[in-house]
């Protein structure tokens, strides 16, 4: 069956360079195993319909064999895809050979494949475990495939992907399991260290997820009799088992409870639990939460029951823990758990609130961890940037909101929120701190919207409310421009440097409404409202030169100077109206209203991002909708045309 | 029905039918019996008799309605009693004419109840009203009504 293709594109590839004329009149005997194994891969990492294999699926394939690159792109030559510039049966499957030849230890020339070889080892395959999971495997299957920026649909499965990994892995210490803990959330496609440190999680999971999910491992190389993998497993059992003693803690907590919420599950749901709802005291409304488990793609009736299970109180919304129940639940169930009848007790919401408070702290560190990787792994962490996109988003949000009603607690606004207990400070504090960090994180974020379509989704279900936008026309530009001016002249001011005097003053419209808003704006102000005034009109500089010399003196007389300024003022503010907007920000916090409107652009365009992101996926899905009405409709006809062609 | 008589200080229907606005069963619950469509019959044939002591209400004396409905008719072997929510969604119990223990105040908390679990069906978003009803907790107060058959 395989010489078969092989001869067809060998007779293609025959007039090719004399390097490859081997290939091209090579006909391979592969004996049953390998064929089955081979063509396994080749329709893994090739659907059907096509000819020749995705060239980054193979890629991925090829890596998880844990060649070097050298050795890969050798394979690569040498079978005939790098002439052909695709991977046909053909050369999939002399790359195979070659790949089992080299991990032997032979020498990769096609001279070497013509002997008897074991099967190509590969790392991190999931193939069985695929299998059981029903439904999904066929997603598994397509993930494989599909390039990561794609669908919402398989974005968010990407991310239940994610929460498949977690009952499997656990945190830890926080040191080892950081670099870790985010590659769970990886996609699979993604590279084969992503399978080691997914073994290595494992290592400190509860017995139960060992012989549930290191069996569906093992199953994996079982079935491609694998010489290594097998081994693999056991030994992380073993190691799982001596990990377990290491920690026995944590093995008493996990140890056969899939109703258990582990950290990192907690901390997942907690974000998710922001990205609807950023306030953590409060609750998620019925609809909100029904749009968001409905994409977890489970049938209706059970996410009815998970709903009941779940909602203790029968109040129509989630609180936290509420909420961290369901979702688990959701996951318990895509994991291939029965639901149970009645809650568990682990899942109460009286337990998991007495528990949170604990694990919470240890959130804040993956929150930390969670900076830095935005701006690092950024192919390998899409879930997490948008977790951590998600999440900052709200909390900036929160922060600018606080910010802006109260000046002088901008910074500390986030942890004033409303009642939040302790834990979730430490968060929200954690969270403000790095928001420098986040500033630079975010616009890499950004780049990657296309992944965060479920993030957009979930905000346009219900999106934070957006912060107050700085009164009336705040022409950014001149803003900023102009703060850097007032804090220059503040100083020169007050050394006495005297600008030009305005060479006319612009008529005085409606000086009362202007008194009005320069009074305001004033007030706040202690310092610097003339030298203000003066760079608000560069064009037209006041004669209130005078005042600066008496700031000292200017805050006791403040409310002549207002008086006197007004006149002066008012021109000037009417002109630049929106600049007086700015003062309020000005007298304590110089950075952080930089740091606000770096924020508020980001902030606008990732709505826009998510606005046309939303619009992108109702389109797309309604495309998905009518073709699969075709679909039904071709498979009714199929049918139909069917028991006449059998006769 | 004996035995369940032998228990019978609890409230024990025989049937327990949840009909929408619409005169459609949203639930029907009945004591497995060899004849068990007899009940969807008499439940049916309540439903009229319901909307006539709706109708008969009046309509001034609609914000003074009774939920409960009372004993809707009797025959020979049992009493149908109903209750109906503001929604005009209907609650209607058979129980065993043989079941004397019953009273009046048993019947209506019997009804409270179902009326109590059937507003936490509401509150599921995932439960579109009008939709037949699946829901687990909801078949436990059921259940907890129903006679047990031995």
């Amino acid at each position: 069956m395989e010489q078969g293709p092989a001869a067809g594109s060998a007779a293609a590839a025959a007039a090719a360079a004399a390097a490859a004329a081997g290939t091209g009149g090579l006909l391979l005997p592969l004996s049953e195993t390998e064929q089955q194994r081979y063509s396994e891969l080749f329709s893994r990492c090739c659907p059907p319909p096509e000819a020749a294999a995705g060239g980054s699926s193979v890629g991925e394939l090829f890596r998880a064999s844990q060649l070097p690159p050298d050795t890969l792109h050798q394979i690569t030559e040498v079978c005939g895809a790098k002439r052909v510039g695709y991977f046909g049966p053909a050369q999939f499957y002399i790359a195979l050979k070659l790949i089992a030849a080299a991990q032997s230890g032979f020498p990769v020339r096609i001279e070497s494949i013509k002997n008897e070889l074991p099967l190509p080892r590969f790392m991190a395959l999931k193939n069985d475990s695929e299998v059981r999971y029903g439904t999904p495997a066929e997603l598994h299957g397509a993930k494989f495939q599909v390039p990561h920026a794609t669908l919402e649909k398989n974005s968010y499965k990407r991310t239940d992907e994610g929460d498949k990994q977690e009952p499997k892995s656990p945190p830890m210490s926080p040191i080892c399991s950081p670099p870790a803990s985010p590659s769970t959330y990886q996609r699979i496609p993604l590279s084969y260290g992503y399978g080691k440190s997914r073994s290595g999680l494992e290592q400190q999971h509860g017995a139960p997820y060992e012989v549930r999910h290191s069996t569906h491992q093992q199953d994996g190389p079982s079935s491609g009799n694998y010489g290594a993998k097998p081994a693999l497993g056991s030994s992380t059992l073993n190691r799982s088992l001596s990990a377990e003693r290491e920690q026995p803690e944590s093995s008493a907590h996990y140890s056969d409870d899939p109703w258990r919420i582990t950290e990192e599950q907690r901390d997942y749901y907690i974000n998710q639990f922001r990205s609807l709802q950023p306030d953590l005291n409060s609750f998620i409304s019925g609809s909100v939460a029904k749009n968001f488990f409905t994409k977890s793609k489970l049938p209706i009736p059970e996410l009815s029951h998970i709903w009941e299970l779940s909602d203790v109180d029968c109040d129509g919304a989630l609180t936290l823990p509420e909420f961290c129940a369901a979702f688990h639940l959701v996951v318990a169930r895509k994991n291939g758990y029965q639901l149970p009848e009645k809650l568990p007790e682990t899942l109460l919401p009286e337990y998991l609130q007495a528990a949170s408070l604990k694990p919470i702290r240890d959130c804040t560190l993956f929150d930390s961890y969670s900076e830095p990787l935005p701006g690092g792994q950024q192919t390998r962490d899409f879930a997490r940037t948008e977790k951590a996109s998600a999440e900052e988003v709200p909390d900036n949000t929160a922060l600018l909101q606080d910010a802006k009603k109260e000046d002088k607690q901008a910074l500390k606004g986030s942890t004033a929120l409303k009642t939040i207990p302790k834990e979730f400070q430490h968060l929200t504090v954690k969270t403000a701190a790095q928001e420098s960090n986040a500033l630079k994180a975010r616009p890499r974020s950004r780049s990657y919207s296309s992944t965060s379509i479920e993030d957009a989704m979930k905000k346009g279900e219900e999106p934070p409310t957006p912060p107050p936008r700085p009164q009336k026309s705040h022409s950014r530009a001149s803003s900023l421009d102009l703060n850097k001016i007032f804090q220059q002249n503040t100083q020169a001011a007050r050394s006495g440097w005297l600008p030009p005097p305005p060479p006319a003053l612009p008529p005085r419209p409606s000086v009362s409404q202007t008194e009005q808003v320069s009074e305001v704006e004033l007030l706040p102000q202690m310092n610097r409202p003339p030298s203000q005034a003066e760079e608000n009109s560069s064009a037209k500089k006041e004669v209130v030169l005078t005042q600066p010399p008496s700031k000292p003196a200017r805050r006791k007389l403040r409310t002549e100077t207002q008086g006197l300024e007004t006149p002066e003022l008012s021109p000037t503010i009417h002109v630049t109206s929106s600049l007086p907007a700015v003062k309020p920000h000005l007298p304590v916090q110089k950075q952080s209203s930089k740091q606000k409107r770096a924020i508020q652009t980001a902030i606008r365009k990732n709505k826009e991002a998510n606005a046309v992101l939303a619009r992108l996926n109702s389109e797309l899905q309604q495309q998905l909708k009518e073709v699969h009405k075709e679909r039904i409709a071709l498979e009714t006809q199929l049918e139909q045309l069917r028991p006449v062609t059998v006769l | 029905m004996g035995g369940g008589d032998g228990g019978g200080g609890d409230k024990m229907a025989v049937c327990i039918a949840v009909i929408a606005k619409e005169n459609y069963p949203l639930y029907i619950r009945s004591v497995p019996t060899e004849n068990e469509l007899k009940f969807h019959y008499t439940v049916h044939t309540s439903l009229d008799v319901v909307d006539e002591k709706i109708s008969a209400m009046g309509k001034a004396l609609v914000d003074q309605r009774e939920l409960y409905l009372g004993l809707l008719y009797p025959t020979e072997d049992y009493k149908v009693y109903g209750y109906v929510t503001n929604s005009k969604v209907k609650f209607v119990m058979v129980v065993d004419s043989s079941n004397t223990a019953l009273r009046d105040n048993e019947i209506r908390s019997m009804f409270r109840k179902l009326h109590n679990s059937y507003t936490d069906i509401m509150c599921n978003p995932f439960y579109n009203p009008g939709d037949r009803i699946h829901s687990r907790a909801f078949d436990n107060t059921v259940n907890s009504m129903m006679m047990q058959v031995c």
